[in-house]
C-alpha cells in the first residue's frame, strides 16, 4: 500500500525558478504503516478516549486491589435486617463517603472493593483467554490459508464444527464438570484456568476463519512471487512475507474480542459457573442482585456499569484501531 | 441441486455424530481425565448422601465401567433403532429416536424437549422478526446517510447495545415496565399460546425486545458496513449510469448484495437460539429449552444435556442449509455444486 505524501519540515530545496522564489517548499516525506495509523488513530477522539479508559481500567485491575477495603469483609452494622438491604445512602445503596459505592445487600461488603477485585479477575480472564485464541486461530488460519488442499479442508471443516456447537452449554458444562481438584490445581486458580481454557479454546474459529482469508490473498501476491523466485523457503516465505502483513488483523481482532471474551465470562459467573464465591466477579454479583434489585437497584446497575463500561471502552478502541489499520473501513 | 443437499445432510449428520462425541466426552471422560474414578462420577448421579448399593447400581444402570466408545455406540444406536432399558425386572423399549431418560425425573428425553420447544421458538421467532427489521433498516439508513446525526446517533446505540450483557438489560426493563410502571407483566409469566394468546402475547414483549435490541445492534453494525462496502462497487455506477431510480439501486442492487454475510450470521444466530436462549430464559423465566440445559447441566442430568446439545447443533446445522440454499435466491452469482 502506497503511503500518502505528507509535508513537513521547513527545509527549502534548491528552487532554479526565479517564479518559484519567495515560496516556501517543504520537504516530502515517507510514512510507514504504522505511522500512519499512528496519525490516524491520534485524530480519532472517541477511540482515544476509549484507548484511555482501557488503560485506566488495566492499572485499576493490577493496582487497585491494593488500595481499596477488604472486599471479603462483612459490615452488617449498616445492613437494615428488615429488608436485607443498606439502611442508608442514595435508593437504599449504603452509598457514603467511607463506601463510595455502597455496599453489598445482606452482608455489607464494600461495593468499591468488590469491583475493583472483579476488574481483576475479568481482565486477567478475558485476556488470557484471547491470548489463546489468537494463538491457535493464527496458526490454525496461517497453516489453512498457507498450504491449502487438504489441510485447509480440514481446518475450515474444524472451523465450521465449532461455530455449529452450542458455545455457552459446553462451557457450562465443561466448567460445571471439572471438580474443585484436578490437574494439580485448586480453587480460584482451577476455576481461573478451566475458564481461560475453556472460552480461549471455543473461540478460535473466528480469528482463525479471518486470519485464513487474509493468508489465502496474501500468498498470491507479487512479494511473495518475488521472494520465491529468489529461493526462499516455505518458513521465510511464512515468518518474512506473511506474518508481518498479518499483525495489523491480528492486533484488531484481538482488540475486538476481549471485550467479547469479557461478556462471555460475565455470562458464565452469572449462571454461577464463574470463580468461586466468596471472591468477587461482576457477573456473579449481577446473579446476586435478581432477587433484590426491586428493593436495591443500585445493586443491579454498578456491577451491570462496570462491565458496559469495559466492554464499550475495548470496543471503540478496537473499533478506532480497525479503522486506522484498514483505509478500506469506514 | 439434489446432489448438494443429499452431500450437505450427511455432512449435518457427521457434525451432530461430531457434537454428541464431544458432549459425551466432556461428561464421561473429562471427569475421569481430572482424576474422577467411576464410583465418584456414578455418586453425583445418585444425588444427596450415596449408598453403596446405589452407587454400584447406577454405575451398572449407565454402564460406567464400560469405555466411554461402548457407551457413545449405545447412545447412536438408541438414536437410530432404539433401545432396551432393564430397570430392574422389566425390559423398557424406547422406540427410536431414542434419546435416553432424565437420570432426574426419569421422563423421555425427547417428550421434555417436544414440551419445551414451544418456548424457545416463540421467544426466538418474535426477536428475530424485530431484530431483523429494525437492525436493517437501521443499518441501511445510517450507509446511505453516512456521518450525519442520525448515522452517528444509531452508531453509538448500536454499539452500546453490544456492550450490554442481556441480563442486565433484561433485568432494568423489567425494572422499569413491569414494576415501576405496570405495563407488562414480570418474569416467569410465560403462558403457552394454545392456552391464551394474549398473554404469551404480552409475557413475550420484554423478552422480545431485550433480544432483539442486542441482535438488533449487531445486525445494524453489519448491514451499515455492508452497504457502505456495496455503494462503492462498479455495478452500483452501472445502476445509477442507466438511469434507475435510487430507491431500486439501494434496494435491488446495494442491499441485495449486503445481505448475504448478513444471512450467514443469521443462520448461526437463530439456530443457536432456537436451541434456547440461555440468558434471557434465564432472566426472564421462561421455561424453554435454555432453562432446561442450565438445570439438567446443574443437576449432572447428561440424558437431557445431551438431548438439548444434539437439537441446538441440529437446528444451527438444518437452518445452515436453509441459509445456503437462500444464498442461491438472494444472490444470482452464487452457484450451488
Amino acid at each position: 500500500m502506497a503511503a500518502p505524501i505528507e509535508v513537513s519540515g521547513s527545509d527549502t530545496e534548491a528552487q532554479p525558478e526565479s517564479v518559484l522564489a519567495g515560496v516556501d517548499r517543504k520537504k516530502i516525506q515517507g510514512r510507514s504503516l504504522g505511522q500512519i495509523a499512528w496519525l490516524r488513530l491520534r485524530r480519532d477522539k472517541v477511540a482515544l478516549t476509549g484507548a484511555l479508559v482501557v488503560l485506566l481500567l488495566i492499572l485499576l485491575a493490577i493496582f487497585g486491589p491494593y488500595f481499596v477495603q477488604d472486599p471479603l469483609k462483612y459490615n452488617q452494622n449498616l445492613i437494615d435486617p428488615t429488608y436485607n438491604r443498606p439502611k442508608s445512602g442514595f435508593w437504599h445503596s449504603g452509598i457514603s463517603s467511607e463506601h463510595w459505592l455502597g455496599v453489598e445487600p445482606g452482608t455489607g461488603r464494600d461495593m468499591l472493593a468488590r469491583i475493583v477485585h472483579g476488574a481483576r479477575i475479568s481482565l486477567l480472564v478475558s485476556f488470557l483467554a484471547t491470548l489463546m485464541s489468537v494463538i491457535i486461530g493464527t496458526t490454525m488460519g496461517i497453516i489453512a490459508g498457507f498450504f491449502g488442499g487438504w489441510v485447509d479442508y480440514v481446518i475450515s471443516r474444524a472451523m465450521d464444527a465449532f461455530l455449529a456447537f452450542p458455545l455457552l452449554l459446553f462451557a457450562i458444562a465443561l466448567v460445571g464438570v471439572v471438580a474443585d481438584d484436578a490437574f494439580g490445581l485448586s480453587g480460584n486458580n482451577l476455576r481461573v484456568s478451566v475458564l481461560v481454557i475453556v472460552i480461549g479454546f471455543f473461540n478460535w474459529p473466528y480469528i482463525g476463519r479471518i486470519i485464513r482469508g487474509q493468508t489465502l490473498s496474501l500468498r498470491e501476491r507479487e512479494f511473495v512471487d518475488a521472494a520465491r523466485s529468489m529461493g526462499a523457503r516455505n518458513s521465510y516465505v511464512l515468518f518474512k512475507e506473511i506474518l508481518p502483513n498479518l499483525v495489523a488483523p491480528i492486533l484488531v481482532y484481538s482488540t475486538l474480542l476481549i471485550p467479547t471474551n469479557i461478556l462471555f465470562e460475565a455470562a458464565l459467573s452469572f449462571l454461577g459457573v464463574g470463580v468461586n464465591p466468596p471472591t468477587p466477579s461482576w457477573g456473579g454479583m449481577l446473579t446476586l442482585a435478581v432477587p433484590i434489585y426491586s428493593s436495591d437497584p443500585m445493586y443491579m446497575i454498578i456491577p451491570g456499569m462496570a462491565i458496559f463500561i469495559t466492554v464499550l471502552a475495548f470496543n471503540l478502541f478496537g473499533d478506532g484501531l480497525r479503522d486506522a489499520l484498514d483505509p478500506r473501513s469506514r | 441441486m439434489f446432489a448438494y443437499i443429499v452431500r450437505r445432510l450427511i455432512g449435518a449428520v457427521l457434525m451432530l455424530l461430531l457434537v454428541s462425541l464431544v458432549t459425551f466426552g466432556i461428561f464421561f471422560w473429562l471427569p475421569k481425565l481430572a482424576g474422577q474414578t467411576t464410583d465418584q462420577i456414578a455418586a453425583g448421579y445418585v444425588g444427596k448422601a450415596p449408598t453403596k448399593e446405589a452407587i454400584q447400581d447406577t454405575k451398572e444402570r449407565l454402564g460406567l465401567d464400560d469405555p466411554v466408545l461402548v457407551q457413545y455406540g449405545n447412545y447412536v444406536k438408541g438414536i437410530a433403532v432404539g433401545r432396551d432399558f432393564e430397570a430392574g425386572p422389566v425390559t423398557d423399549h424406547c422406540p427410536a429416536p431414542c434419546l435416553g431418560y432424565s437420570f432426574r425425573s426419569s421422563q423421555p428425553v425427547l417428550e421434555t424437549l417436544v414440551d419445551r420447544a414451544p418456548a424457545t421458538a416463540s421467544l426466538a421467532a418474535g426477536a428475530a422478526v424485530i431484530w431483523l427489521t429494525g437492525g436493517i433498516t437501521v443499518g441501511v439508513i445510517s450507509a446511505l446517510r453516512r456521518g450525519s446525526l442520525w448515522d452517528r446517533a444509531t452508531m453509538v446505540i448500536a454499539l452500546s447495545g453490544v456492550s450490554l450483557p442481556i441480563y442486565f438489560t433484561g433485568m432494568v426493563s423489567l425494572q422499569l415496565f413491569s414494576y415501576s410502571v405496570e405495563i407488562f407483566p414480570g418474569g416467569g409469566q410465560y403462558t403457552a399460546i394454545t392456552a391464551d394468546p394474549v398473554k404469551w402475547f404480552q409475557a413475550l414483549v420484554l423478552p422480545w425486545v431485550t433480544l432483539a435490541f442486542l441482535y438488533a445492534a449487531m445486525y445494524a453494525r453489519l448491514t451499515r458496513a455492508g452497504m457502505l462496502e456495496t455503494m462503492n462497487e462498479d455495478y452500483i455506477r452501472t445502476a445509477r449510469a442507466k438511469g434507475l431510480p435510487e430507491r431500486t439501486v439501494v434496494t435491488k442492487h446495494a442491499l441485495r448484495a449486503s445481505l448475504t454475510p448478513i444471512m450467514t450470521v443469521f443462520g448461526l444466530d437463530l439456530g443457536l437460539l432456537l436451541g434456547g436462549a440461555v440468558l434471557t430464559e434465564s432472566t426472564f423465566g421462561i421455561p424453554g429449552l435454555g432453562r432446561l440445559a442450565i438445570d439438567s447441566i446443574r443437576s449432572g442430568d447428561l440424558p437431557m444435556v445431551l438431548g438439548v446439545t444434539l437439537l441446538t447443533s441440529a437446528s444451527i446445522v438444518i437452518i445452515n442449509l436453509i441459509v445456503d440454499l437462500l444464498y442461491a435466491v438472494v444472490d444470482p452469482r452464487v452457484r450451488l455444486g
